[in-house]
């Protein structure tokens, strides 16, 4: 499980596509990985993630790469 | 192992290796995951699944990558704008440039800093780090204060560090957890106009590329604005 638990449910955009890559998901049970899953590297203000707890600048943001299934179209929230 | 030796040492025949060898002395001190690695070792070797130079061979290999392998890459991108636009683009091809083995990074990626930008690298999953290019991770970006601060409270922990950001700079906070490996490309620090390739590579620390500090200021500069 490589989404990290502080970005599920929060708002982000698509910044780049790195490319597909094997799944690790079912790697890290033995599996083959495939069919591979597009790898996204995924925006958040940092505002969005913390609300109050972020203290510092409001310019700030955070990357991290998220795999497609992890992802869904914002306009359906 | 013969054991009869029953009188002083400081003589040249062979007896018990643990009463000299060092690396066996150094073992009986470890804790006990330390003592198991190496039983695993030894069992490894006794059944001959591999050899006690393969292991070697192994470890020089992960010893030989240190950080001056990213210094190479910053410094040659400073004098350079082709080679930063490459290093950016495509950093594997920047590393097969310069001779430095990237192959086993799954992908890569160079963020830059600038006046305006400041990147910075955590892998809040575990440890995941550029080896090939900045060798084995310091102990405090594995720890669990690192890596769950620095999402965060970047700014504060980068402070730590000793570096100050005016609030104006976009702080951008990679965490690095899949299959990308993260580099910064820090910014080439001022009055260094007539340094040498090399005189540059010897002022980006493991920790400018991290991002948790800036290049380091050439002697003379920070001496003069003290």
């Amino acid at each position: 499980m490589r989404t990290p638990a502080y970005v599920r449910g929060k708002l982000g955009w698509i910044e780049r596509l790195h490319g597909e890559f094997r799944n690790p998901e079912q790697l890290a049970y033995g599996g083959d990985g495939l069919p591979r899953q597009p790898l996204y590297l995924v925006g958040f203000r940092q505002m969005d993630l913390w609300q109050q707890r972020y203290a510092e600048s409001p310019r700030d943001k955070l990357y991290v790469d998220i795999y497609e299934p992890w992802l869904e179209p914002a306009h359906e929230q | 192992m013969s054991n009869n030796h029953d009188h002083d040492h400081g003589h040249g025949h062979p007896h018990d290796v643990t009463q000299h060898d060092p690396e066996a002395a150094e073992r009986n001190k470890l804790p006990p995951y330390g003592k198991r690695i190496y039983a695993i070792r030894d069992l490894l070797i006794e059944k001959g699944i591999v050899t006690a130079d393969d292991i070697q061979r192994q470890v020089d290999y992960m010893e030989a990558r240190t950080p001056a392998n990213g210094a190479r890459l910053v410094a040659r991108a400073w004098i350079d704008p082709d080679f930063k636009q490459l290093l950016l683009s495509n950093p594997k091809a920047a590393c097969a440039v310069l001779g430095i083995d990237a192959t086993s990074l799954t992908e890569f990626v160079v963020v830059e800093n600038t006046p305006a930008v400041h990147n910075l690298i955590v892998c809040t999953l575990c440890s995941c780090y550029p080896r090939p290019i900045l060798g084995r991770p310091p102990d405090w970006y594995k720890s669990f204060a690192y890596r769950s601060r620095a999402v965060v409270e970047p700014r504060a922990v980068m402070a730590e560090f000793g570096t100050q950001l005016p609030e104006d700079v976009d702080v951008r906070v990679y965490d690095s957890s899949a299959d990308m490996r993260y580099l910064v490309l820090p910014m080439r620090p001022p009055g260094t106009g007539g340094l040498t390739e090399e005189e540059l590579a010897a002022l980006v620390s493991r920790d400018s590329m991290i991002g948790v500090t800036q290049a380091k200021e050439p002697l003379g500069a920070s001496t003069m604005s003290r």
